[in-house]
């Protein structure tokens, strides 16, 4: 299915990454955005207010991010693609509904501008910091889709991509953004409506009276019905049964989240999504996503100048881990470099899957990017 | 099972086994038809029978109070 | 003649009843009269959708054999807002109690009532939280005793039909679980409200708070709403505030007209952006 034509801004644009986002969000069918104004995400759902009433999209400010993060499943157990957006201290309040989406399969989308914290913290500086709070903020356990785009170009392409991945695996995908990318302004090119393909919503077929809905198909994914088609289906935050009432059995508990976890980890090397260069035959590999992927470069280019064999592995979804990928690749090169804006977290998934490769984390407070020379510094360091 | 009790205006029909022997349809019945029985539910509880069937007016007010829906009425 | 079906039946998940409320519990009571309101609406089933938070009376959603969804605590305003505007084709009720909806969820109360969303809001007010034991809520009576004011409450409750009225809601109705003629035909002038109607129940929670505060049993507290309710259909809201005794002050307290949120929406938008305004379709 293509996407609406209405929605699509096909051409060249020259846009920051919230902006961008924005933009995705429209190409991919969003028709409903709920918001609460936070630095530095506030563009996305500002550009979102001026276009929706345009393009048939419903905006709504609520009071605070509990509200829009639930009101986004409202919408979509009413039929529209729905996302909401945030930072920092946002991100921490929508916790509760992240879970929520996962235990209801509500398909839907967060944006995450993430800026430096904890609290308050550094309102319209960057940071990486969320990302362990991506994939383990809710309470309870579960598996979560979430892509780390690296320049506005990519906030348009992976936030399209989020909703349809969102619609497949009926999972709140979070887009994590970094202040870097999201105010960064550069070219975004958006396709015609025709080549953006579009992940239809996995509605039921059966009848109203033979519908379960939460009894799941091969995939292990149920397929969904809409308020007010006669289906009269319920659901609940609760533990619940294929007919989606509350079973608070240790059965039904150990059913419902083996599932919804094995949704997302049997699916894990389709979800794979990662960028290479020069990562065959290197000696040390740089792992890296966001803004931390471009700064990396130039200490990348600097050591191989130098006659080092240095691999870039950018990942673009970082939940599902690429576990696979980096335990294979683990068994051919002395080590792995991990920096990012935070005090060591993905690092430590990497760590996980290195064997017996050496694992060098290159931390960083955020407030502003790192200082190549730095990276540059411990790639030298990995291999001495 | 629930047994209609038929009389001239009015029917009430008692689904015991729903029953928690909260007493709000013998209370407010406005023709005393109500009474709880000296009877237990499989729960323990004493559920209402009819002891005035023939002052039904079927109005339904048992009904519209049973916290259990366990008993209701109607007019004939 | 064959045994006709009690009204409320074809409104319940009949697979799930009984249900888990206590014996003399008054949530039940609102539910029959709540059907036989929707009975009288005319709303067909498949076009309404009760959307619960948690709680005692979060869990009627799972009971009603219509669109239901049981979200998370204080959080039922919200969902239904975001499910209105996806389909305004919907009749939406939010069904939960005075913890859920003025201590955890009052923020989202105000709000909505202020943007006047279309959509009803029944509260079962039984001045406390029964699921979690007992606690005090914002309606709990000053001098009541709840698990966590042991020695009797301090903190001045809200009066919710004051609330309701000056926050926007259009229609702002109080009845107690004595009053079921009353309470039916309250829910159905709200259902059939155009905006954000309320229609708060008094009603009792025998486990944990009428026995606690010396009242006794679901009976026995349905009876004192017998003799304190005075009917003042019209009162001021602000004179209707509820303590441990005197008068409980019930009726129709208002019914006003207001554009709605999606119809303020709608024109505004036809106005500034004419015809480049894009309605959203359903």
């Amino acid at each position: 299915m293509h996407a609406d034509p209405a929605g699509v801004l096909t051409g060249a644009h020259f846009l920051d990454g919230d902006h961008a986002a924005c933009e995705g969000a429209l190409a991919a069918e969003c028709r409903f955005v709920a918001g609460y104004p936070i630095t530095p995400s506030t563009e996305v759902v500002e550009r979102i207010a001026q276009r929706f009433p345009l393009v048939g999209g419903v905006f709504i400010q609520m009071e605070d991010e509990l509200a829009s993060s639930i009101a986004i499943a409202g919408a979509v157990w009413g039929g529209k693609r729905a996302m909401t957006v945030t930072s920092g201290p946002g991100f921490s309040l929508m916790m509760e509904h992240v879970g929520f989406a996962v235990m209801t399969e509500t398909p839907c989308v967060f944006i995450n501008v993430q800026r430096g914290g904890p609290s308050t913290g550094l309102p319209t500086l960057p940071a990486q910091a969320d990302m362990m709070q991506a994939r383990w903020g809710s309470h309870g356990d579960y598996e979560i889709i979430a892509l780390s785009p690296n320049s506005p170009q990519e906030c348009f392409d992976l936030t399209f991509k989020a909703f349809n991945l969102a619609e497949q695996y009926r999972v709140p995908v979070l887009v994590m953004m970094d202040e870097c990318v999201g105010h960064m302004m550069e070219r975004v090119v958006i396709p015609r409506a025709e080549e953006l393909e579009i992940y239809p919503r996995r509605w039921t077929k059966a009848a109203p009276g033979e519908y379960l809905p939460f009894a799941p198909g091969e995939d292990l994914v149920p397929a969904m019905a809409r308020a007010g088609q006669g289906y009269r289906f319920h659901m609940t935050g609760l533990t619940h049964n294929e007919r989606g009432y509350p079973d608070m059995s240790v059965a039904a508990q150990a059913r419902l989240v083996a599932r919804l976890t094995d949704k997302i980890r049997k699916n894990a090397d389709a979800l794979q999504d990662v960028v290479e260069d020069g990562v065959d035959g290197a000696d040390v590999v740089v792992v890296c996503y966001g803004i931390t992927s471009r700064v990396a470069l130039p200490a990348i280019e600097a050591c191989r100048a130098s006659g080092l064999k240095v691999g870039w592995l950018r990942l673009r979804t970082v939940w599902p881990f690429p576990e696979r990928l980096i335990r294979d690749l683990a068994s051919g090169l002395r080590a792995f470099v991990v920096p990012e804006l935070n005090m060591g977290q993905i690092v430590r998934e990497v760590e996980r899957c290195a064997g017996a490769a050496r694992v060098v984390g290159v931390p960083h407070a955020g407030g502003t990017v790192h200082d190549p020379a730095v990276i540059e510094r411990a790639i030298r360091e990995a291999v001495r | 099972m629930a047994q209609p009790t038929r009389r001239v205006r009015g029917v009430v029909v008692i689904h015991a086994e729903r029953c928690k022997g909260c007493g709000l349809c013998v209370e407010f019945c406005p023709t005393d038809v109500l009474a709880l029985s000296p009877a237990f539910t499989s729960k323990g509880y004493h559920p209402p029978e009819v002891v005035r069937g023939e002052a039904c007016s079927g109005c339904d007010l048992c009904g519209m109070y049973c916290p259990d829906f366990a008993i209701y009425g109607y007019r004939l | 003649m064959s045994e006709r079906a009690n009204p409320v039946e074809r409104y319940l998940r009949s697979d799930r009843i009984p249900h888990i409320w206590c014996p003399g519990c008054g949530i039940g009571t609102t539910v029959n009269c709540f059907t036989r309101a929707i009975d009288e609406s005319g709303i067909p089933m498949d076009r309404l959708a009760v959307v619960s938070g948690i709680g005692c009376t979060g869990r009627v959603a799972g009971y009603m054999h219509v669109d239901s969804f049981h979200t998370t605590h204080g959080r039922a305003i919200p969902f239904a807002t975001g499910l209105k505007l996806a389909a305004p084709g919907m009749k939406v009720v939010v069904y939960s109690g005075d913890g859920d909806l003025f201590a955890i969820g009052g923020n989202h109360f105000i709000h909505a009532a202020r943007r006047n969303l279309d959509m009803t809001v029944v509260c079962v007010n039984n001045l406390t939280y029964g699921m979690t034991g007992g606690q005090l809520t914002p309606t709990t009576p000053e001098e009541a005793i709840a698990s966590t004011s042991p020695y009797g409450n301090f903190e001045q409750p809200f009066n919710l039909p004051y609330l309701a009225e000056s926050c926007g809601a259009v229609y702002v109705a109080r009845w107690t679980t004595y009053h079921v003629t009353h309470l039916k035909k309250a829910m159905r002038e709200a259902l059939l409200k155009k905006g954000f109607s309320f229609v708060e129940v008094i009603s009792p929670c025998p486990t944990l708070y009428g026995r606690r505060n010396r009242i006794g049993d679901g009976l026995d507290e349905v009876k004192t709403y017998k003799q304190r309710s005075v009917i003042r259909n019209g009162a001021p809201t602000s004179e209707v505030s509820l303590g441990m005794t005197g008068p409980i002050v019930v009726g129709k307290f208002v019914d006003r007209e207001r554009p709605t949120y999606q119809d303020a929406m709608d024109q505004f938008y036809a106005r500034k952006l004419g015809d480049r305004y894009a309605r959203a379709s359903q």
